[in-house]
């Protein structure tokens, strides 16, 4: 049967095979003279160890299908989000960043009207940059005509 | 004694000057508001506010820091016993006997408890601080590259045994942990390993936008679909006074709370959460009406508050005295003290006193503080619960962004920071803890580094790490960790670690 345990360590043991795939670009050393890829070889190795296990003794755990997911739409629309920020900060400047990805989580996602996601938008991306960058110093990114 | 009576009064002279009184008291009040917040934690807050410390000197930078973490423990009762949500998991058991406290109409009753009991035992655990820390640190003067290599082991070991759960999947995370902190340059040859052409990871990937990433974005990705609204019990200030009974109640278990909470606050771990849920217990066996636990039990509220504010001065015991963070907010805090220049570790007491006594005096004032704040003000905060939470969790992300990018002006850990919202919110899914990922991440470096130079310092010879008592001493402490965590899978019986994580479920 398909639980938790067996998928999370089934995703484990992926990642792992990947690291020691990637390692081998790197001097191993030895036992006695470590190089830079024998840290990451060892933990891989003990994550396969631990993956196994975990697949092998996993089938008591809750199955994947009761695990509720009821939020994913939400879930994307949060990280879109912040790939959006991580995108357009340093090209659009802090203020219009902020100002977009507010009025799309309101707006879009939560249904709240124009009116209000225009005012709440624009005054935490103005409000915050002026308590950041202006009044503590923290300097944020300008955008555009200095936006 | 006299010395340290001596070199707390130059503590005192640091932080009751002005400026130093204003950083505490900044520190609290946001403290308090990312604790009363549910889906912010102290961590989020401290990381938030860690680039508008740079600016600042270090004294003043961790001050402030550090009355964020210890105000969100004040305030993350308030959610929990007004509305049943934890503000940060350290207030899960508070949930139980606090909520029903508020609808037996004794809301006030519990908050007054809740922040006294919170404020004996902050004051209390800052003497066992102020006693423990500097003896540990001229002890650590001891220290060579295997003693560090096996007491960093140790806290990996410790932190995967005390995380609720298997074992087996703490140290999984603990060695996905390590993984992720290889990433960079390697500091003894000097070879970029995983780093993909990203200029910006040759300095590894920060804590802030992991540690941000896998407890502040992954709690708002679970908990931002929720179709109703949690009620708000809203208490009257009158109310506030606990009865004559109420305190007679309380006396016993705030001291309970209070010593267990300092000294499991010192182990690595998810401290605040176990001593909690051990304080619980303990009440509960201790009770001569066990039966009332659950249904509002004045005890159930004073021996888990305090036991969590008094395991926020333990875990500064190992941070300050040998530069070992023991949980994700501290290693926060660790790379802050660093971003100013400090170096914690037994050193740190000895060459900037100034710093260390008036951090700790900076404790006394912020417990007064967090007092005065919590009790009349308690209205005010709750106030915040009641903006609704479809425009609260955006507010939120666009802070969490802020935070992380502001740390290092980058926008790359604002992609690691997503990635790791991801990967946390599908861990936790899947039943699997974030906390030793964090600490994996801060102590991969450190851990590699002591390992290869005590290789060299033996030409190679494992034999290093036993025939030096204190490394030995320490590494048997592990071994007898990973065989206690074993035990239960040979003996097939629920340990206290499988109690625990049933407890969080059901709750």
């Amino acid at each position: 049967m398909l639980t938790t345990d067996r998928v999370g360590g089934s995703a484990l043991v992926l990642f792992a095979l990947g690291v020691l795939w990637e390692s081998r670009k790197l001097p191993l050393g030895s036992l006695h003279n470590p190089g830079p890829a024998y840290m990451p070889v060892v933990l891989a190795v003990a994550l396969v160890v631990s993956g196994v296990i975990l697949v092998l003794r996993g089938g008591g755990s809750e199955p994947v299908g009761t695990v509720g997911w009821a939020e994913w739409r939400h879930a994307v629309a949060i990280l879109a989000v912040c790939a959006f920020a991580a995108l357009a900060l340093d090209r659009l400047g802090y203020r219009i960043t902020v100002a977009v990805a507010l009025a799309f989580l309101l707006g879009v996602v939560e249904h709240r009207r124009f009116l209000f996601t225009t005012v709440f938008a624009l005054g935490m991306a103005i409000g915050t940059f002026y308590l950041f960058d202006t009044l503590l110093r923290t300097p944020l990114p300008r955008g555009p005509f200095g936006l | 004694m006299l010395e340290t009576l001596q070199n707390l009064s130059l503590g005192f002279s640091v932080a009751l000057s002005p400026p130093i009184l204003f950083y505490a008291f900044v520190g609290c009040v946001v403290g308090t508001l990312v604790g009363v917040l549910p889906g912010v934690g102290p961590l989020a807050g401290i990381s938030l506010l860690l680039p508008v410390t740079f600016g600042l000197d270090a004294t003043r930078a961790i001050v402030m820091l550090s009355g964020i973490y210890y105000g969100a423990m004040y305030g993350g009762s308030t959610t929990s016993i007004l509305m049943r949500i934890p503000g940060e998991t350290a207030s899960v058991m508070t949930c139980i006997d606090g909520y029903a406290m508020a609808r037996k109409g004794r809301a006030g009753a519990a908050l007054a408890i809740a922040a006294v009991g919170s404020y004996v035992a902050g004051t209390v655990s800052v003497v066992g601080l102020m006693l423990l820390a500097p003896p540990l640190a001229s002890f650590a003067l001891r220290f060579g590259p295997p003693e560090y290599f096996a007491l960093l082991l140790l806290g990996l070991l410790v932190l995967a045994y005390m995380s609720g759960g298997s074992m087996l999947k703490g140290l999984a995370m603990s060695a996905l942990g390590l993984l992720l902190g290889m990433i960079g340059i390697d500091q003894m040859t000097g070879y970029f390993r995983f780093a993909y052409g990203v200029v910006e990871l040759g300095d590894g990937i920060g804590v802030v936008p992991v540690a941000v990433g896998l407890f502040g974005i992954s709690e708002i990705l679970t908990t931002a679909g929720q179709k109703t609204p949690p009620m708000v019990i809203k208490p009257k200030l009158r109310e506030l006074l606990p009865s004559r009974q109420e305190w007679r109640e309380s006396g016993m278990p705030i001291a309970r709370g209070t010593v267990l909470g300092f000294f499991i606050g010192i182990i690595p771990g998810s401290a605040h959460v176990i001593s909690t849920f051990v304080s619980y217990a303990m009440e509960r066996r201790l009770s001569k009406t066990p039966e009332e636990f659950g249904r509002g039990a004045v005890a159930g509220v004073a021996g888990p508050e305090s036991a969590n504010n008094a395991a926020t001065s333990g875990a500064f015991v190992p941070m300050l005295a040998l530069g070992v963070p023991s949980g994700p907010i501290p290693a926060v805090l660790l790379a802050a003290m660093m971003v100013h220049g400090v170096a914690p570790g037994p050193l740190l007491i000895k060459n900037q006193p100034e710093l260390f006594w008036g951090f700790i005096a900076s404790m006394y004032v912020g417990n007064v503080v967090l007092l005065i704040l919590n009790l009349p003000l308690v209205g005010l905060f709750v106030n915040l619960l009641r903006v609704p939470y479809p425009i609260l969790y955006p507010t939120i992300v666009i802070f969490c962004v802020l935070g992380v990018y502001a740390v290092n002006s980058s926008v790359v850990d604002v992609w690691i920071m997503l990635v790791m919202g991801a990967l946390g919110y599908l861990l936790r899914k899947l039943g699997f803890e974030t906390a030793p990922i964090v600490l994996g991440v801060v102590l991969a470096p450190m851990i590699e580094m002591s390992l290869r130079q005590s290789l060299a310092m033996s030409d190679g010879n494992y034999g290093i790490f036993f025939i030096r008592p204190i490394a030995a001493a320490l590494l048997a402490v592990g071994l007898a960790l990973v065989l206690l965590g074993v035990w239960p899978l040979i003996s097939k019986t629920l340990d206290w670690r499988a109690r625990l994580a049933l407890a969080e479920k059901g709750e």
